[in-house]
């Protein structure tokens, strides 16, 4: 918010609480750039780091939710911060779940090198890679127009989560093909496909991101609309 | 400005104020306010002090002529009727719309008679239906439980909650249709601001309530719709869980989120 209140102590712990979420929204962003990284080198060593990481990501979404609780009680926030708590309660269970998503794949991950197959065979773990990092800009971007609550920036996150869910669709129908063809690969190309659904989870995070921020500026719940709705409904 | 707001189909208008102009001698106090309050419902309006709040309540009975150097100008249509025309009876018109006021202000007599005082100015009822009246409205009032043993006594040994509960006692015993609150709670401690409250609550069944008040929170717990206010001008008003969620104008975002200044 850039406009300033009578209590100077009420911007510090408002503008504490949202330099927090991009905090823990930074956090649960590499940690998804690493359990990708530490799926096409699998790496088990940064497999557990994303791992280790999960706590902190856990008690960051308490520790936050619980200082919403108190501004709400001490302040009786109204009107575009109450938006605004409510926004920031619902963006860090979103981003909480991110990290869920993120230690999915690095499990997964220690899984398939345990069990020798990452060495035996040439899983397609590059295929995942792209539909990673479309998720992961998603998911950036969603952070970057939370930070500014940047309406068109949210706007264009929800467009582009499509590009998610199509990638999500090519990469089942080939790990389909890839099972038909060798059944020994089976059981490694399920736990491919838990990944893809993994990363196409958090596009869905990163587009509710975006839907919350919309709520905090517009006073608008978008949520199950279409994007084409979406767009007239805040224009 | 123009912020005339129509008001749901569904509620019917008690109270119309058209283009309402309010002179304290030859300061313009409220400009041009135009508004519709609904019948049954409860009515806040909220605005920084000086804003015009509760001059506008004090027009609504006619408040203001007791002072002489005091004009209104336009139309105050109760169920439409204009209040402000002269040949308007002033005391029968006061009888239906009743005023509690900020400080609680008990008449130095028992508290029997605080509530008898008024009906006999309209009705002549027998003892035994004055009774009545009088324990009707204590309990519509919420005080009768701790009043009932000590009728007799002064009002003005009661506590400041009870004494505020004794003046809308005195209110609505003349079975007013419009109840004006101006400031009701302002100098009452929580607990007996709760049961006021609660008690604002329970009379909308009966009554249209309008109430004045500083507190933003008590606006929004107790009514059902919100004027805002400000330098004599209405600036919005709506339904209160809108205007205090999503209101309409960035000014009345400014105060109700505390950024006025």
């Amino acid at each position: 918010m850039n406009e300033k209140h009578l209590s100077t102590q009420f911007d510090a712990e408002l503008s504490g609480i949202s330099t927090r979420v991009l905090e823990m929204g930074g956090l649960v962003e590499s940690q998804v750039a690493q359990a990708i990284y530490s799926l096409t080198h699998f790496s088990g060593e940064t497999a557990s780091q994303v791992l280790a990481v999960e706590e902190k990501v856990n008690a960051m979404e308490i520790e936050i939710d619980r200082d919403i609780s108190t501004i709400i009680a001490r302040r009786q926030p109204t009107a575009v911060d109450l938006r605004l708590l409510i926004a920031i309660s619902k963006s860090i269970a979103n981003l909480e779940r991110v990290g869920d998503e993120a230690a999915r794949i690095a499990r997964t991950v220690q899984r398939l090198i345990n069990s020798g197959v990452s060495t035996r065979m040439r899983l397609p773990v590059n295929d995942l890679a792209f539909e990673a990092e479309l998720a992961v800009t998603q998911l950036r971007k969603a952070l970057d127009a939370f930070a500014r609550l940047d309406v068109e920036k949210a706007i264009e996150v929800l467009k582009q989560d499509d590009q998610i869910d199509q990638e999500f669709e090519g990469l089942m129908r080939k790990l389909i093909t890839f099972m038909m063809e060798d059944p020994r690969t089976i059981s490694s190309s399920i736990d491919l496909i838990f990944v893809a659904k993994a990363i196409e989870r958090v596009g869905d995070h990163a587009k509710n991101l975006a839907e919350v921020i919309i709520y905090v500026v517009k006073g608008t719940d978008v949520r199950h609309n279409s994007v084409a709705n979406v767009e007239s409904m805040v224009r | 400005m123009d912020t005339r707001v129509d008001l749901p189909a569904h509620e019917k208008v008690k109270l119309s104020i058209r283009n309402l102009n309010f002179y304290y001698g030859s300061f313009l106090a409220l400009k041009n306010i135009n508004l519709d309050i609904p019948e049954k419902k409860v009515t806040a309006f909220i605005g920084p002090s000086g804003c015009g709040k509760s001059t506008l309540l004090r027009t609504f009975n006619r408040m203001f002529e007791l002072y002489p150097e005091q004009r209104a100008e336009g139309e105050i249509l109760l169920d439409g009727e204009n209040i402000l025309e002269g040949k308007q009876d002033v005391s029968l018109m006061r009888a239906k719309v009743g005023m509690v006021f900020q400080k609680p202000s008990p008449f130095p007599m028992s508290i029997y008679d605080n509530i008898a005082f008024g009906v006999r100015l309209f009705e002549t009822l027998p003892r035994t239906e004055m009774d009545e009246r009088v324990e009707w409205a204590l309990k519509k009032a919420a005080l009768w439980t701790e009043v009932k043993d000590k009728l007799n006594q002064s009002g003005s040994g009661l506590s400041g909650g009870q004494q505020q509960r004794l003046c809308i006692a005195r209110a609505i015993a003349i079975k007013p249709e419009v109840l004006l609150l101006d400031e009701p709670c302002s100098a009452l401690d929580p607990i007996s601001t709760g049961k006021i409250e609660e008690l604002i609550h329970e009379l909308k069944s009966d009554y249209t309530v309008v109430i004045v008040t500083h507190n933003m929170q008590q606006a929004a717990r107790s009514s059902d719709y919100t004027a805002y206010m400000y330098l004599g001008d209405l600036i919005e008003f709506g339904p209160t869980a809108e205007l205090f969620m999503k209101p309409k104008k960035k000014d009345t975002e400014d105060y109700i989120t505390g950024r006025f200044g």
